[in-house]
């Protein structure tokens, strides 16, 4: 590699060829401020806030995007590069409904926190921003084009990581906006709900829809027995909100504080996870033995299921019936539950924590409904959560580990995985192994899957029997996968696709400190967690034993298919 | 062909440049020429975008960049009427003036009957003959009260048999 | 006496213009012929020599360009005209195309000869759809003439060209928003590095250039380069095509040696200010040119001399304003065009147009105060050091140069007054 020497801010350093002026800049201490530019994405140098001087030139080097040269003498913060990133703020500033205080990003924002490092104080430019309509037609995700600064973070995430495009740059000059085409709602569009977009936005522009107000009401409300499920990829994440390091596990303090918002029961969608395990794993052992349709997909996503429900819908039929944990769980808690705590299902109402926006959208689907009341209540994901949590004034770094509650609230390992993109596939190995071998797995990691890795493969021996297995994750490595399905050269037997990059920990509803380097710090708690359980395979867990002799009878039986499984539509797209 | 342009001639013209996305901008100017009202419907942009296999978004992003197309029907011809530095010095308010009275229309309006839209543009090239106007691929310029007139009856007019220079 | 020099439009309106027996009769392709017996160096060199530099505005040296294509060891090339001429005020690239479209189309193919490339493209802007049809025809001719197409001349060179629209877009006028346009898309400019000498359209060394530019060269190929140096200054070699417009009495389009003055452009060929009214204020090289007064008439066409002086002829547009017009109004028309091109991706120049527009307009209606001035200065810097390409950094250049020269007519719609009655220094209407 081809070293170079330049002088940064009057330090000698030498640093690899393709080094931007940003990156070396980091290397003496100093962070150039940045607003468009985003660690997992492509450099767009549209935002200009990271303007410095190289010595020699009047015009002035977006830090961001120039790799450095011999000889090159760069100082960052100069007189002329002060008044104009000063200048860029302000400009930015004057174009944006600066209402910080009503703002979802209030605390959290990029844009914000850039004025407070600048010290604006008085506002030198007409404020001249236009207030445009905000989109919130969906249950999932809200935009609100006025707070946008059009540094084109959501849409590189929309077109480039899910393949979806439905947001997109349009227009020019004053009325350059992101935009849905002809501006129309979400809902009409191709939206698959990922909220991926949500995750990138740096301002308060693109965010999820705010059902905490739904959830307070509900534990307001006396007569409601108020439940709660949190999911596997939840409690790796939400210390992130409270200042922990990515890949800090937070299960019991997660638990604990949930108790003292005065949720009645707190149990956790790992259970349905274990239980999805085995009604899946059953569904695939039937498809193997009766000719059934393969490869069979795995259909715990929503994002995905609405991406093949809207862009290849001809491939329902790949599709497991199983419902999501998260809706198995609001299903027997209106049914099961009821019933053993001796309530009327309709005074229940259940909460779920999701790390997802998809999940939502799938919460209010008209298949959501098989207790005979909405299954699951409201959804919130981990960010919403953690605005209850601070408004609630919970200490959430000090607070006391607690357990979950029984029967909902017990789990393996495999239910733990779920989280992390591979682990369903992982889990569902563990059983099926087992189940169709009667013998004992020796070796119960499945590495191969592992990891953030866009599509990952693998081949299990089964009785001799070689099975293929696949495993993607990010939608764009879906369609990559549904493309082969329709080209006819698909050879696997059982596919896992999760929409989001890195599966659920990397879900749209996740921390806004989410990156690829956090999502790697999650799966390796994730796995952790799952090492340092008791128990590590679904058909294992006794309560889900119980559940099977009390209750559902037995795996795909009657009313399993009743409960917890579902069925798809197809949904004519607009790209 | 005057009507709303029908799927199968969007197919057509986007076979004829063998479907390749390089040619977007291309199809949608030929596109917008048949469709009579000077613009890309909904229904057409996505039309494109299906027979393309682009994103929507990506066509709407398009359109809606460039100045010449347009979202939203207007006339048959549209009036444009320069608004640059050379072509302001040469005070292009008199033509509008006279182009305003003469079609009983605000500048950025459409005629009842659909045929003309007056409109801003930027230079296009006829700063020689400044203040200029331009109708379709014609250019005017030095215009007085009649001229305007004259030139305004020549396109409703059996637009087609009279000689427009 | 004429101080026009007729080398590159010598043909304009002596020949029919997509007549090939007509170009040829007037030593068309010649330039091509002798192209052919040269080494690439040989070429590179005789185009040094002429001293030529790019028509386009930015003046880049058109040998080295050259020069830098051929070492790029990478195929396909690309050879690309930029055809799109949205500066105001320019309408010599159209010139060319309608009255001599050959001369491009030889330039481009001495261009692909010495590259190696095998095809070229014309991106022309959407509203010359004439000039478009012009060269599509004349294309045609030169294919069937075999000057196009497969083995030209008998040789084992082969070159085809098409012609591509713009749809309106002056910021395509940038070289990498063309290649963006002419793959499709909407046409915002792209990140550099790379650029586009190596990674241009279709991700391939492209090589792009100005008509005026490309139509020279058969000029250069044809009576030298030294002798095509010998017509301009020790620094600006040849002739340029110039456009004079506003308020001049005789408007159009000239070509003329460097070296002559802005002084008798404007009172020789252009024979002076129109309607008995006295020179104001004169604009070169289109609305991303600087403005200035009478007291620079005497400056000599050249690069270096302009650059000197803090000026740029950038595409050739000269532009005279008469007494009768303001300064004000003046620097708010150009505002408004540039925020009306402004491809809107970066935010100095999408929000800073926008601001000196708004600050112009107070100005016109006399709600301005000292304190505009300031604000005016920070986002000109901003936008001009700070943008993401030359739209926004030229765009404040008319409004902080005629601030330069014309102080006091700025100051007095401060106090409330237009001197030349343009603005209407109220509420109402503009
Ligand atoms: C905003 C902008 C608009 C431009 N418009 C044109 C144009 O219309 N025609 C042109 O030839 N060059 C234009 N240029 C300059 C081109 O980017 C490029 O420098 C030129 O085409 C190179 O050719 P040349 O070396 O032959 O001049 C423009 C540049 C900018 C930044
Ligand atoms: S997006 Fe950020 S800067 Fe804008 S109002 Fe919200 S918190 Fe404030
Ligand atoms: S939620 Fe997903 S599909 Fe919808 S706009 Fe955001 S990134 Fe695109
Ligand atoms: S919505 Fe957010 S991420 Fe998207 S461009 Fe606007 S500010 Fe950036
Ligand atoms: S300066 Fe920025 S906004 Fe202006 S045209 Fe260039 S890239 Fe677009
Ligand atoms: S962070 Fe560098 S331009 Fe936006
Ligand atoms: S300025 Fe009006 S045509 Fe050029």
């Amino acid at each position: 590699m081809n070293m170079i020497n330049i002088v940064i801010d009057n330090k000698r350093l030498t640093v690899p060829e393709g080094t931007t002026i940003l990156e070396a800049a980091e290397k003496v201490g100093i962070k150039i401020p940045t607003l468009c530019n985003h660690t997992d994405q492509t450099v767009k140098a549209n935002c200009r806030i990271c303007l410095v001087e190289v010595k020699g030139s009047k015009k002035l080097s977006a830090a961001c995007a120039t790799p450095v040269w011999e000889g090159a003498e760069i100082v960052t913060s100069s007189k002329s590069a002060r008044d104009a990133r000063k200048t860029v703020l302000e400009l930015i500033l004057a174009d944006h409904a600066q209402d910080c205080l009503n703002c979802i990003r209030n605390g959290s924002c990029e844009l914000q926190k850039l004025s407070m490092e600048f010290v604006i104080c008085e506002p030198s430019f007409d404020n001249i921003a236009k207030e445009l309509p905000i989109d919130d037609s969906n249950p999932s995700i809200v935009r609100n084009p006025s707070k946008c600064i059009r540094c084109g973070r959501c849409l590189e995430v929309c077109h480039d990581v899910q393949s979806i495009g439905t947001i997109s740059t349009a227009h020019r000059s004053d009325e350059y906006v992101i935009s849905t085409a002809f501006n129309m709602p979400l809902d009409q569009s191709a939206c698959v709900y990922c909220g991926q977009c949500s995750l990138v936005c740096p301002v308060g522009a693109i965010y999820e829809k705010n059902d905490v107000d739904r959830v307070w009401e509900s534990i307001d409300n006396p007569n409601m027995h108020v439940i709660v499920q949190t999911a596997p990829a939840v409690r790796v994440s939400l210390g992130e909100e409270f200042g922990m390091e990515p890949g800090s596990i937070v299960t019991g303090k997660m638990v604990a504080a949930l108790r003292r918002l005065g949720f009645d029961r707190v149990f956790d969608t790992d259970f349905t996870a274990d239980l999805t395990v085995i009604e899946e794993g059953y569904e695939l052992i039937g498809r193997l033995r009766n000719g059934g349709k393969l490869p069979m997909i795995t259909s715990c996503s929503p994002g995905w299921i609405n991406f093949i429900e809207k862009f290849y819908p001809d491939q329902l039929e790949h599709l497991s019936s199983c419902k999501s944990p998260q809706q198995m769980f609001g299903a027997l808690a209106k049914t099961y539950y009821a019933q053993r705590a001796g309530i009327n299902p309709k005074d229940i109402f259940v909460v779920s924590i999701m790390p997802c926006t998809a999940k939502k959208y799938e919460s209010t689907r008209s298949q959501m409904y098989s207790s005979g009341y909405r299954d699951v209540d409201a959804v919130l994901t981990t960010r919403e959560l953690s605005r209850m949590l601070k408004l609630a004034g919970v200490d959430f770094r000090n607070i006391e580990p607690e357990e979950f509650d029984a029967p909902l609230g017990i789990s393996t390992g495999a239910g733990v995985i779920f989280g992390a993109s591979g682990g369903v596939m992982e889990a569902a190995l563990r059983t099926v192994y087992e189940v169709l071998t009667e013998k004992e797995l020796d070796k119960i990691d499945f590495e191969s899957v592992r990891g953030l890795e866009g599509i990952k493969e693998a081949t299990v021996y089964i009785n001799d029997m070689p099975v293929k297995v696949a495993v993607a994750n990010g939608l764009k490595n879906a369609r990559l996968i549904a493309e082969r399905i329709k080209r006819g050269k698909c050879d696997y037997t059982f596919i896992e696709i999760m929409c989001c990059p890195g599966g659920c920990i990397g879900g749209g509803g996740q921390p806004h400190t989410t990156t690829n380097k956090a999502r790697e710090k999650r799966i390796g708690a994730t796995y952790t967690e799952d090492k340092g359980m008791k128990l590590r395979k679904s058909h294992e867990n006794p309560a889900i034993k119980e559940l099977y002799k009390e209750f559902l009878h037995e795996p795909n039986g009657h009313l399993s298919h009743k409960l917890l499984h579902t069925t798809y539509r197809h949904r004519k797209h607009i790209k | 062909m005057r009507e709303i342009t029908s799927q199968q001639k969007v197919r057509e013209v986007v076979e004829k440049y063998g479907g390749v996305c390089e040619k977007l901008v291309q199809i949608l100017l030929e596109l917008q020429e048949i469709s009579g009202q000077n613009f890309i419907s909904k229904e057409v942009a996505l039309t494109v975008a299906e027979e393309m296999g682009l994103p929507l978004s990506k066509v709407y992003d398009v359109i809606t960049f460039y100045s010449m197309f347009s979202v939203e029907p207007k006339g048959r011809h549209i009036i444009e009427v320069c608004k640059s530095a050379p072509c302001h010095v040469n005070r292009p308010q008199s033509v509008v003036n006279m182009f305003e009275s003469a079609l009983g229309i605000r500048m950025g309006e459409t005629t009842p009957d659909k045929t003309f839209t007056l409109q801003h543009s930027s230079c296009f090239g006829a700063c020689d003959i400044s203040p200029a106007i331009k109708i379709g691929d014609e250019i005017y310029g030095n215009l007085t009260e009649d001229k305007v007139l004259e030139i305004i009856n020549s396109y409703r007019e059996g637009y087609r048999n009279v000689n427009r220079s | 006496m004429s101080i026009e020099a007729k080398l590159l439009s010598a043909n304009f309106d002596r020949i029919i213009p997509d007549s090939l027996e007509d170009y040829k009769r007037f030593g068309g392709y010649n330039g091509l012929k002798k192209a052919m017996n040269m080494r690439p160096e040989q070429i590179i060199e005789e185009i040094k020599l002429s001293k030529l530099m790019g028509r386009g505005g930015a003046a880049y040296p058109t040998g080295i360009k050259w020069e830098q294509a051929h070492e790029v060891k990478k195929f396909p090339k690309y050879v690309v005209c930029n055809a799109d001429e949205g500066e105001p005020g320019t309408l010599k690239d159209k010139y060319v195309m309608d009255k001599d479209p050959y001369k491009l189309i030889e330039g481009m193919t001495i261009a692909a000869y010495l590259l190696g490339a095998r095809e070229g493209y014309i991106y022309v802007r959407g509203e010359y759809k004439k000039s478009q049809e012009i060269l599509r025809g004349a294309i045609k001719n030169a294919v069937n003439a075999n000057y196009l197409g497969e083995n030209i001349l008998g040789s084992d060179f082969s070159f085809d060209l098409e012609v591509i629209s713009g749809a309106g877009a002056y910021v395509c006028g940038e070289n990498s928003a063309l290649v963006e346009s002419s793959e499709g898309r909407a046409g915002r400019p792209r990140m550099k590095p790379p650029f586009i000498k190596i990674s241009g359209f279709r991700g391939m060394p492209t090589l792009l250039n100005n008509v005026e530019t490309f139509a020279s060269v058969p000029v250069i190929m044809d009576i030298g380069g030294e002798e095509y140096a010998s017509y301009g200054t020790d620094y600006s070699g040849g002739t340029k095509l110039i456009t004079l417009s506003g308020n001049v009495v005789n408007k159009g389009v000239f070509e003329v040696p460097f070296g002559i003055t802005l002084r008798e452009i404007i009172y020789e060929l252009g024979e002076g200010i129109a309607n008995g009214r006295k020179l104001k204020m004169i604009q070169m090289g289109g609305s991303s040119g600087a403005c200035f007064s009478e007291e620079l008439l005497d400056t000599p066409l050249c690069y270096k001399t302009a650059k000197a002086k803090g000026l740029s002829l950038g595409s050739g547009a000269i532009l005279v304003i008469d007494d009768s017009n303001c300064v004000v109004d003046f620097a708010k028309c150009i505002t408004e065009f540039f925020l009306h091109e402004s491809c809107g991706k970066c935010t100095p120049c999408r929000e800073g147009n926008r601001q000196l527009a708004k600050i112009l307009d107070k100005f016109a209606k006399g709600k301005a105060s000292k304190k505009d001035y300031v604000s005016i200065d920070r986002i000109s810097n901003a936008m001009t050091n700070g943008s993401f390409c030359g739209l926004g950094q030229t765009a404040a250049t008319a409004l902080t140069t005629s601030l330069k020269f014309f102080k006091e007519e700025f100051d007095a719609h401060i106090y409330g007054r237009c001197l030349t009655d343009c603005c209407s220094m109220s509420e109402g209407e503009e």
